[in-house]
């Protein structure tokens, strides 16, 4: 299988009041179909705007952006997104959320469908029940929830997550990084997620893409040998001593990426 | 038990506020050319009440239509200046200055500029005070509408049209209908100011004028109650159709 999502050698600056802003230079990335990517890097470094050029929202400097064998130039239906805040619309039940990308994407497809999908969706993150609900009614890690469903209803190709786990409490944070490998076993999909979370970087990724500081290239990749049977990962996977060399790596690359040289950080 | 309250409260209320205006003026002694008590106003009603229906209705639907005017012209600006930072940057000052001149002044303007067209004097009015809240509230609505918002549909390829109608317009109408409750009211003041700044003997504002000028003080007063009885009855209008149309932004209570 070749590669889904190719990034050629991006470069992009935003035009500040002090001059160009440069926030990608030269950047590289390749995401074979099927696979997790996991993008980390120091904060602020522009790994918003590389979810924003492969969603085609923007376009880049220079370079390419390329999916599925064609250069994205525009926004494309095949996308599902994803963000911190779960940007659930208040004045639609949880359902009716989870419905409205078929409602652009598939306008003739017949509402009986369309309620099928989603409720099969909202079954399988545990939210069966609560389609009724305004999203008002609901936890965050619930919105969390719904807001993944509405990313994939559609069934894109690619999945671009912009830290969707960040705002939530550590344990309702674990339990969807489990939801999230459930939904990859009976929904494939290709996924960017960018995360600043280390664990949680190696817990879902494939590969782990690590960005330097602004701005960002690519500084390491890291190819994920999570420990186990190949069936689906098990969080106790994360404390063996291959999750913690692979964390320590990451780490590591993380310091550098910040300008502080490992050995002085210790 | 819901209800009882949410209707006996109000009643309640209104009950103790006449007590207390009828208490003031027995206190003070004060005849009702000074100050009209609320047993002074049922035969002002009594003896006028087919001028207060004539009156009433008049009020009523210029105001209605010149809020209806607002509304549409309010939303359209607010459209705009919501969109275009140009056209923010540009409307805002004008539109801030325009709103800072006393309407009072511009009555005589009107009169003159459209000599003997009372309805659309009172309609133009009503309109001209009531469109500023409007286009400023669905303004800053559009304007602050969170970028991600935006990218979930414009991700999928959504033509801006749609994301107006799916996601800019519905999250707006919360805003849009505080400000319009607050433009009923400054509607009514509008159709007022010409029915009693520049008298062509319609409207409640006429009654106002002519019980003035027959030294009827109990008229007065009575007018300005039935004044505020529209004003409340469009107030609950607006409120009826916010709970149809933005009832999901009411928080259910804890």
């Amino acid at each position: 299988m070749g590669n889904l999502i190719e990034i050629k050698g991006v470069t992009h600056a935003y035009k500040t009041p002090n001059g160009p802003l440069p926030v990608l230079d030269g950047l590289t990335i390749e995401v074979p179909e099927g696979e997790f990517a996991a993008v980390v890097g120091p904060s602020g470094c522009g790994k918003s705007t590389l979810t924003r050029l492969v969603a085609g929202l923007m376009k880049p400097d220079t370079g390419e952006v390329w999916l599925h064998g064609e250069r994205v130039k525009s926004p494309r239906k095949t996308v599902g997104m994803a963000f911190q805040n779960p940007v659930m619309l208040e004045w639609r039940t949880i359902l009716e959320n989870v419905i409205l990308p078929l409602e652009i994407v598939a306008p003739s497809m017949p509402r009986a469908d369309r309620v099928a999908r989603a409720m099969e969706l909202l079954q399988l993150v545990g939210l069966d029940g609560f389609e009724g609900k305004r999203p008002s009614e609901l936890s965050g890690g619930m919105r969390q929830r719904a807001s993944l469903c509405r990313a994939i209803v559609h069934k894109p190709d690619v999945l671009i997550m912009d830290e969707p786990f960040g705002a939530l409490d550590a344990f309702t944070r674990e339990d969807l990084w489990q939801t999230m490998h459930e939904l990859r076993a009976k929904e494939p999909f290709t996924a960017v997620l960018i995360t600043h979370d280390l664990r949680e970087s190696v817990y879902l990724g494939d590969q782990v893409i690590v960005l330097s500081g602004r701005p960002a290239r690519t500084q390491f990749v890291l190819d994920v040998d999570y420990p186990g049977d190949g069936g689906l990962r098990q969080l106790e996977g994360l404390y063996t001593p291959e999750c913690a060399a692979m964390l320590a790596t990451l780490r590591e690359q993380i310091q550098i990426a910040q300008g502080r040289h490992p050995a002085e950080a210790h | 038990m819901q209800t009882l309250q949410k209707i006996g409260v109000p009643i309640l209320a209104i009950a103790l506020f006449v007590a207390f205006w009828e208490f003031i003026v027995w206190v003070n002694g004060w005849p009702n050319y000074v100050m009209a008590s609320p047993s002074d106003l049922p035969e002002a009603y009594a003896r006028f009440w087919n001028l207060f229906l004539i009156g009433s209705w008049q009020t009523l639907w210029r105001t209605v239509a010149g809020l209806l005017l607002a509304v549409i012209f309010g939303t359209l600006l607010g459209m705009v200046m919501g969109f275009s930072r140009i056209a923010r940057d540009g409307l805002y000052p004008l539109l801030v200055g325009f709103n800072a001149i006393p309407k009072a002044t511009l009555v005589p303007v009107l009169a003159l500029l459209f000599i003997g067209q009372h309805n659309f004097n009172t309609v133009l009015m009503a309109f001209l005070i009531s469109f500023f809240p409007i286009a400023v509230s669905v303004g800053i609505g559009l304007s602050t509408l969170e970028p991600e918002y935006r990218d979930i549909l414009r991700s999928l390829g959504a033509s801006k049209v749609t994301i107006f109608r799916k996601i800019a317009l519905p999250k707006t109408l919360p805003e849009f209908f505080g400000a319009l409750k607050v433009s009923v009211t400054l509607a009514f003041i509008g159709t007022n100011l010409v029915e009693i700044i520049s008298p062509h003997g319609r409207g409640l504002g006429a009654l106002f004028l002519s019980g003035q000028t027959n030294s009827n003080y109990p008229l007065m007063f009575a007018v300005l109650i039935a004044l505020a009885v529209l004003g409340i009855l469009l107030y609950y209008a607006v409120v009826a159709l916010e709970k149809i149309f933005a009832g999901w932004a009411e928080r259910p209570q804890g």
